[in-house]
């Protein structure tokens, strides 16, 4: 009974990180409708930093916010380079964020090398877990409700959301849209950053470790079509859920093809129900 | 003169949309432009907004200019009242108050998602939006377009108020042609992407081409 505790706070810590980056995810594909494979380097990059910034000596919290306000930069920059060009398709701009998450592979093995890294997370533990995962958890619902309240209750979060639903109106009332595009990737970048620097002592980052962070990301965001952050949220937390399940009770080696099997169900389902609707 | 084209060239690709085509609206004054399907009069309305680039001539607006689009364009799942708070984006005031005193009928549908209205509550929210903008001359895009005739003579009223108390100008594209020259003084006829007929709308509605074409009457 402890065990499936343990695994059930594990499995909501870590899903909380997964929701983070599919909520990034979720920004940018909302007002650009780019799908950002960038997402996951957002996170290695911060959790990065953050190693060498505390090495460097300075105390955990402040290390954290710089590298999150590094990967809302970083985000900033792929949104320019993958959007900057008028007329850049979404399509098009997908291959070069991707394209984007390769490069920095460059970037963290020049800087960092090529070995895994972490660094210490919160101290102590809670009914025989790091108290760590409950840390994440209340980072990550104090985010999302900051996040709801931006896009519900200030002008900048609703133009966000108008240039999301119709980019030609947003651009009739005056709302700059690829500006906002811009500040979607900051936002995502944050976002996918915060997520990176929050999983780090509890999960070793390595330069390739995007990969599963985005494809995790991915699987979390897909159950809301990439569109909705509540589902978002739903999502995340029943991947985490059940990869610390199946890493308890089966083997941590299956983690990975479970959010890969969780996806290619939910678009199935999807494609299945869409045809139905369409028949 | 608040808006000035002038021999204005709009090309898509190979296709002439707009070939030539000059305009003006003055300060206070209500123009309708009509004409069918396809006669670039939304061409028109996009390059006076500055979407679409000319190929040649000019477009010169001078005050603010808010455009009420074909098809409204809301923001369906933001409340009326945000979108009628974007309508001032570019503004530092946002206040939407005396919105709802110019069209009492949105006072109700206050906080109510903006796709879940009607057309017509659409089309006066669209209307709503604009005039958020503070603006000098109002475009306004096929307002009539898919609407009860009740509504439109709403509309219809709402416009002539807004002209009368505060000199508001405004540019009405209109395929309902006899709304149009009923509603504007001036008006330009558009077809294939040229002006074929212009000036005072009693005139116009008094000539055989005009009537038999766009009034339903024999020639």
């Amino acid at each position: 009974m402890s065990e499936l505790v343990q695994y059930l706070i594990t499995g909501v810590g870590i899903g909380c990180a997964y929701t983070l980056l599919g909520s990034g995810l979720v920004v940018i594909y909302r007002v650009t409708r780019v799908v950002n494979f960038a997402q996951g380097s957002f996170a290695v990059m911060a959790a990065l930093t953050v190693t060498t910034l505390l090495a460097a000596g300075l105390p955990h919290g402040l290390a954290e916010v710089l590298a999150v306000l590094l990967a809302a930069g970083i985000g900033l920059l792929t949104g320019l380079v993958a959007t900057g060009k008028p007329g850049t398709t979404p399509q098009s701009a997908l291959i070069v964020t991707l394209g984007l998450g390769v490069f920095a592979y460059a970037i963290e093995i020049f800087f960092w090398g090529d070995q895994p890294r972490s660094f210490a997370g919160l101290p102590g533990s809670f009914a025989g877990v790091q108290r760590h995962y409950l840390l994440i958890a209340a980072v990550t619902a104090l985010v999302l409700a900051a996040t709801a309240l931006l896009f519900a209750r200030t002008d900048l979060g609703r133009a966000l959301t108008a240039t999301a639903e119709d980019p030609y109106a947003a651009r009739i009332v005056g709302i700059d849209v690829p500006r906002m595009g811009l500040l979607a990737f900051a936002l995502g970048g944050a976002l996918g950053g915060l997520a990176g620097v929050l999983i780090t002592p509890v999960q070793q980052v390595s330069f390739d470790a995007d990969v599963a962070l985005v494809v995790n990301g991915f699987s979390a965001a897909i159950l809301g079509n990439l569109t909705r952050p509540g589902l978002t949220l739903a999502g995340g937390l029943l991947l985490g859920v059940v990869q610390a399940l199946v890493g308890g009770y089966g083997s941590t080696a299956y983690q990975t093809e479970v959010a890969l099997i969780f996806m290619l169900a939910v678009l199935i389902v999807r494609a299945g129900s869409t045809r139905a609707e369409t028949a | 003169m608040i808006a000035d084209v002038r021999d204005l060239t709009v090309r898509y690709g190979a296709a002439t949309a707009l070939d030539g085509v000059s305009l003006h609206v003055a300060e206070h004054e209500m123009v309708a432009l009509i004409g069918p399907n396809g006669a670039g009069k939304s061409t028109l309305v996009n390059a006076l907004c500055g979407i679409l680039r000319a190929a040649g001539g000019a477009v010169a607006v001078r005050g603010d200019l808010a455009l009420v689009p074909e098809g409204r364009h809301l923001f369906p799942s933001l409340s009326v009242d945000d979108n009628l708070r974007l309508g001032a984006w570019r503004l530092r005031r946002r206040d939407t108050a005396h919105i709802y005193d110019l069209l009492p009928g949105l006072g109700k549908l206050r906080d109510r998602p903006a796709g879940r209205l009607s057309g017509g509550e659409q089309q006066m929210v669209a209307l709503g939006r604009a005039l958020m903008a503070r603006p000098d001359l109002l475009v306004i895009d096929e307002m009539s377009l898919g609407l009860a005739p009740k509504v439109v003579d709403d509309l219809a009223v709402h416009l002539r108020e807004r002209n009368a108390a505060d000199g508001l100008a405004v540019l009405l594209i209109e395929q309902n042609a006899r709304l149009a020259l009923d509603l504007c003084a001036r008006a330009y006829v558009l077809e294939a992407g040229r002006v074929v007929a212009e000036g005072p709308s009693a005139e116009l509605a008094g000539s055989p081409e005009v009537a038999a074409a766009y009034l339903g009457l024999e020639a």
